[in-house]
């Protein structure tokens, strides 16, 4: 292993990450509710009156900060590697699995280790590991 | 009002994802990278939003309401199960696979980027898919109330 020092933002990385915290802390202390992106989104599919605007307008949120993000300064490209084949297979793993771990990297990632939670540190250790052991085969592995 | 809150507060996660850079792939990838060249900005991301969060889930564990008065809805599950291991490690390839957690790839659907939408889709397909297992599930054993679950 060695650093990738040309990609390696940490100012942006650390004041982004702070960010995030601020949301995740204006809704838990606001709304009451952990900003976790999976089950904030799954609930949807099993709607319930009382329990759906928050998570709407939540989404509705993070689908406007591109264009909030682009008023002040142009927005970051992103660059997708992986063909539409393999997109779909990786949703749908995405998909499935957050559900049934109940969290992802924001539920568990940030929200649960802020909260301290075995389970979510648990959690996290395990979906960094697949992720890890993911793209070493792809990227090491497979070529080879 | 706490509907005007929820979307403040998905507007400034999306665009702390943006500023940290975690909108794009490339850059999850380089993370998850370690036998490669590292780039360990993901960690730092962490470092930045659990220093915040920390703070925020110390003061949220000591109320019963929020600001607004509403109930304060925190995780109660403590028990590290299959489902939540063998669920995150599904997670893990899918992630490793894209580069794409759900966060990211609703901002990057947002920004114009088709195969963030593509991506969003599946990932739909895939919690739907769930909520079909967990409805059969839940019906034939209903050991763990759905509230339980963060």
């Amino acid at each position: 292993m060695s650093i990738d020092w040309i990609n390696f933002t940490p100012w942006s990385a650390a004041i982004g990450g702070a960010v995030i915290g601020l949301a995740a802390a204006l809704l838990v202390l606001v709304n009451g509710r952990v900003a976790g992106i999976s089950g904030i989104v799954g609930g949807m599919l099993r709607p319930r009156a009382d329990d759906f605007a928050w998570r709407l307008a939540f989404i509705a949120g993070l689908l406007l900060a591109p264009m909030v993000y682009a008023m002040v300064a142009a927005f970051p490209s992103a660059t997708i590697a992986a063909s539409y084949p393999v997109l779909i297979v990786a949703g749908l793993l995405v998909g499935i699995g957050t559900r049934f771990a109940g969290g992802c990297t924001s539920g568990h990632g940030v929200c649960g280790l802020s909260r301290l939670s075995p389970r979510s540190l648990a959690a996290t250790l395990a979906f960094m590991a697949a992720g890890f052991v993911t793209v070493c085969v792809v990227r090491h592995v497979i070529p080879a | 009002m706490a509907t005007l809150f929820a979307f403040v507060a998905g507007l400034v996660f999306g665009l702390g994802l943006i500023i940290a850079g975690m909108v794009n792939p490339a850059k999850i990838l380089g993370f998850l990278d370690i036998a490669g060249t590292w780039d360990p900005s993901l960690a730092l991301v962490m470092v930045g939003a659990i220093a915040v969060g920390l703070v925020a889930f110390a003061l949220a564990r000591r109320r019963t309401m929020s600001a607004l008065g509403l109930p304060m809805q925190l995780p109660s599950q403590r028990t590290v199960d299959a489902r939540l291991i063998g669920g995150s490690l599904v997670f893990g390839i899918g992630w490793g696979l894209a580069g794409f957690c759900p966060g990211p790839a609703i901002v990057a659907l947002g920004a114009g980027y088709a195969k963030g939408a593509v991506f969003v889709v599946a990932m739909l397909l895939g919690m739907g898919a769930f909520a079909l297992i967990d409805r059969h599930r839940t019906r034939t054993d209903s050991a763990i109330p759905d509230a339980n679950r963060p």
